[in-house]
């Protein structure tokens, strides 16, 4: 598959378009390239490519949509595939929720893409995993990972002159590592969009320290305690509160961000006025596309200001009910850290926990933003300010505007799924009982 | 469609957490939903390309899928339709063992020279991976069953049912739960035909046609004044069953404690969305459950899930080895705990039984993605853990010769790797109603539904919610109740179980959207129980306030 470029792109949307007999019409082009590799027990399991391009057409009559898809872009196809999405318009029902398609937008430049990325080969898999494998097996543990790598493009064009293009690159890798006697586990995530800034053995190492610590943990009773979470811990909860910024479920009364009596958040404090978030597709460290599916320009979004509710996404029907701008979602999430290092916050702990992660999180009450889940791969118990031993992985029960509500620092930020976010100390965490877990 | 995106979209919540964007595939008119696919007799000479080519470079095996998968989703709310989608995804899977290693290639080119192409690849990827492989692949050996096929036994193809029908089905429950107090309600129906073609050099070519059917909805009131708002999902189960499965059979039905309806091979949707208005009103007021000790009495519907993540997902054989550390994570069921013959899983009474044949299930084929035939084997008896779920690369490593039969990859274009069979807990022998689980217990809570679900990574700590909970006292029901939860340890639980009901209360539970490996993939997986009592868990309180 080719990555097209912007002109190239657009010729064959426009071509579509040609063809297109229905009151509007909107075409989007995509098309990416992904590798990957797989290891378990210190030796590679599978490894798979996979390339896709595809062409969707969405055609309307009034407010009867029908959309089609096609893999092949030369002539025939491209007028097969518009009459496809016109027969099924025509069959459709209505759809009363059913928005004109944008006129032409402005869109800021992306910085998406990085060729060194979309350069990768197998061999530089391969690579990755050895440099897992082979400190694993010198350091006594068992290494099981993934690497996936992807690089693709995406385009719209639609009936009211609207054209919007992006190219982006993206990395991810995991690798958890076991101590071979079973009673230690480490884990380490890294993502990228420029894999040069990407150092699979200063990873892999960082999971193998975790592993030898955390061999035989002691329990300690549940209740609740100060914790230092490690932005991949709490990126769950922040990103399940996220999903809560939906005006449409706050005006219609069944979410956390609806209010007693009716109306929403918006403007009310709901955590500790330290805790600032916003989005903005082109920060150079977690950037994306600076366009969504509907074709809406992505801008730097306050979310929370000094703890208050400064936005919820509105989007284009529910603003045209509600009579106000649409809000898209956000494409990431920057939360504000501090200036201190992990070492800095354990230094600063009398005593708490030190949590690596987060896992298996699922919604108990979603009137409450209640979660539950467990610690898991590095879970440490710090007095004094140093860390003392390993302790076995609880299960928590909590919510993450309780969660926010009981900050006591922020540190560093780190990248992590695409976002940034601080380290955290968090006063009365709320964990309800053990697991055996390693 | 990322995964969050589409659960706003559906807006009903965690059943559709893991619907991957492959499985979308491309849309297509409804009409060509009935087109009937490529000929079994080109089929079987496409495969040969593949199988033929991978000899010719040197592979000792080879398998081909030829898979054509079809899926119909609709999906409303309250008076409205959202979206009809039907898609089709086409191609061949080709996975090789060179080197004594595996490799795999995937093409939407089912053509001679895509699929040389795509042979090509695997053995290529083979090859160079056999160079940091230890240990060579071993396979299990497996009968030739020649040119064979299977079928999902379906009176009515959701194919050749109108979407004006299924859309008036759901429109006419969606007003039920309106008219009867629901503020909100969305509802959807998924169903799914996989029509797949598989040949190995084992000498078998294997035509299956098998079809599934989920039908679901979230019913929300809301009490506007304090702000409260509660859901009632569908009590409805995921089926391998054909479009029959909404008939809405009175046969079929049965009455459960405190009025509600519980469905065995057909299910109401009308019904079931009259009663969840009413509930999830009902719910707003509900007594807020205290936390301590109780016996609970689970119906099979809420136990299903329980099932799944504290019995399907330890026993599987690739996740106990390491294969999945890094992933969903490995098991507290060892080796040497299956190796003592003695391990106590569960109970006297616990009987856990694997299988792949169960009509109406979710899991039941023919045979499995690497040409085994399918069968019924134990994983528990008499509370004794006795076996695993493996396939023909791993079942050597447990000392046994024959693969379970439980291969499977969720499309063409993913390699099949161990997925979990259905996995059910026997009915009781002794004659049990409903009634008798629930008259002699002192303190309890009787819970119906699916709910909340959380279990770590080597699946000894688990915490579970549903959808209705039921207060008992001295022996019966005496409301509803709210904010509940329970939190056990895998073995404790299964050990606690004191009463099963009989066969008559025998039903299925099902999910739709397992997920497993890396990348992801989804299967779908059945658990049959019959009402069952644990006694003295934990139950903890989930209210708060902010």
């Amino acid at each position: 598959m080719a990555i097209y470029t912007k002109e190239e792109a657009r010729k064959i949307m426009e071509k579509a378009l040609s063809f297109s007999t229905a009151d509007a019409c909107e075409i989007n082009i995509s098309g990416s390239e992904s590798g990957n590799i797989r290891y378990a027990r210190n030796t590679v399991s599978t490894a798979g490519h996979r390339s896709n391009q595809t062409l969707v057409v969405q055609s309307n009559f009034g407010k009867k949509s029908g959309t089609a898809t096609i893999d092949e872009f030369d002539d025939a196809s491209l007028k097969k595939v518009v009459a496809r999405a016109e027969e099924l318009a025509k069959l459709s029902p209505e759809n009363p929720e059913f928005m004109e398609p944008l006129g032409p937008q402005t869109y800021d430049e992306s910085v998406t893409f990085s060729e060194a990325t979309a350069n990768i080969t197998p061999e530089f898999r391969a690579e990755v995993a050895s440099s897992s494998i082979e400190p694993a097996v010198a350091n006594d543990t068992t290494a099981a990972g993934f690497f996936n790598d992807s690089s693709g493009f995406s385009a719209m064009l639609n009936s009211n002159g609207l054209f919007a293009y992006n190219k982006t690159t993206n990395s991810d890798f995991t690798v958890t590592m076991r101590s071979n006697d079973g009673t230690g586990s480490g884990w380490v995530t890294r993502d990228y969009n420029d894999i040069s800034k990407f150092d699979a053995a200063e990873a892999s190492k960082v999971a193998i320290d975790k592993a030898v610590l955390s061999r035989a943990a002691k329990a300690i009773e549940p209740g609740k305690y100060t914790v230092i979470l490690e932005p991949a811990a709490s990126v769950g909860l922040l990103g399940n509160m996220a999903g809560a910024f939906n005006a449409r479920t706050a005006d219609e009364g069944r979410s956390f961000m609806s209010k007693e009596g009716g109306g929403t958040k918006l403007g009310e404090k709901i955590v500790d006025e330290r805790v600032n978030v916003w989005s903005d597709p082109q920060n150079t460290e977690v950037p994306t596309a600076t366009w969504n599916g509907a074709g809406q320009p992505l801008k730097q979004m306050k979310w929370i200001e000094n703890g208050v509710v400064k936005n919820l996404a509105y989007s284009r029907f529910w603003a045209k009910e509600k009579g106000v701008d649409a809000v898209p979602f956000p494409s990431n999430f920057i939360m504000q850290g501090g200036d201190a290092s992990l070492e800095d916050l354990i230094k600063g702990t009398k005593k708490g926990i030190l949590v690596t992660r987060l896992w298996y999180i699922r919604t108990v009450d979603p009137q409450t933003l209640l979660y539950t889940g467990l610690t898991r791969d590095g879970t440490f118990y710090i007095e004094n300010g140093k860390i003392k031993h390993p302790v076995k992985n609880f299960r928590f029960n909590e919510s993450p505007i309780i969660m926010l509500n009981n900050l006591e620092a922020l540190g560093k930020q780190v990248r992590i799924d695409g976002n940034l976010i601080p380290y955290m100390k968090i006063r009365d965490f709320t964990f309800t009982s053990l697991s055996d877990a390693v | 469609m990322k995964r969050r995106d589409f659960v706003q979209y559906a807006g009903m919540g965690a059943g559709a957490l893991m619907m991957p964007s492959l499985l979308m595939g491309s849309e297509i008119p409804v009409e060509a939903l009935l087109d009937p696919g490529m000929d079994v007799v080109l089929k079987k000479r496409m495969a040969d390309v593949a199988l033929n080519t991978a000899k010719s470079l040197g592979a000792s095996y080879a398998d081909a899928r030829i898979g054509r998968y079809l899926n119909q989703f609709v999906f409303t709310r309250e008076d409205k339709v959202q979206n009809v989608v039907n898609t089709e995804s086409f191609g061949i899977g080709i996975r090789v063992i060179a080197n004594g290693t595996w490799g795999f290639a995937s093409t939407n080119d089912v053509s001679e020279k895509g699929i040389t192409k795509a042979t090509n690849q695997a053995v290529a990827i083979a090859k160079a991976n056999s160079k940091i492989q230890k240990v060579p692949v071993t396979l299990a050996p497996v009968a030739s069953h020649g040119e064979v096929s299977w079928k999902t036994p379906i009176t009515k193809d959701f194919k050749e049912v109108p979407v004006s029908e299924k859309v008036d089905l759901l429109l006419s429950a969606n007003a039920a739960a309106l008219d009867n107090g629901a503020n909100y309600v969305n509802s959807g129906l998924f169903m799914v035909n996989e029509q797949k073609y598989f040949a190995s050099t084992e000498g078998s070519y294997i035509d299956q046609d098998v079809h599934r059917i989920w039908p679901t909805f979230g019913v929300t009131a809301i009490d506007r004044a304090s702000g409260k708002f509660k859901s009632r999902q569908a009590l409805s189960a995921p089926m391998g069953m054909g479009y029959e499965y909404m008939d809405g059979l009175a046969s079929e039905k049965l009455k459960g404690p405190a009025g509600l309806n519980l469905y065995r091979r057909s299910y109401d949707m009308v019904e079931d969305a009259t009663l969840a208005a009413k509930q999830a009103k009902e719910m707003l007021s509900a007594k807020s459950v205290e936390a301590g000790k109780y016996d609970l009495v689970l119906e099979p519907n809420h136990l299903g899930l329980t099932i799944h993540e504290s019995v399907g997902h330890p026993l599987e054989l690739d996740r106990v080895l390491g294969y999945e550390a890094n992933y969903a994570g490995t098991s507290f069921a060892t080796l040497d705990k299956w190796e003592s013959k003695d391990f106590k899983y569960g109970s006297d009474i616990v009987n856990l039984v694997a299988d792949k044949v169960q009509p109406g299930s979710l899991g039941a084929v023919g045979y499995d993605d690497e040409g085994v035939k399918t069968k019924e084997w134990d994983l528990v008896r008499n509370g004794v853990l006795t076996n695993y779920q493996a396939i023909r690369d791993q079942v050597h490593m447990i000392g046994q010769n024959e693969s379970h039969g439980c291969c499977y990859a969720q499309s063409w274009n993913d390699v099949q790797f161990q997925r979990m069979p259905n996995v059910s807990l026997e009915a009781g022998k002794e004659k049990y109603s409903i009634d008798d689980m629930i008259k002699d217990v002192e303190k309890g809570i009787y819970i119906a539904g699916r709910g909340s679900y959380s279990i770590d990574q080597q699946r000894y700590n688990f915490q579970f919610g549903g959808t209705v909970f039921y207060e008992i006292k001295d022996g019966e029901i005496v409301g509803m109740l709210d904010d509940v939860a329970y939190q056990s340890n895998t073995q404790e639980f299964w050990n606690s179980c004191t009463k099963i009901c009989d066969e008559s209360d025998y039903r299925m539970f099902g999910s739709f959207f397992d997920g497993k490996g890396q990348p992801p993939q989804v299967s779908a997986v059945s658990h049959g129980s019959a009402t069952t009592r644990f006694n003295n868990i934990n139950v903890i309180n989930t209210g708060r306030t902010i």
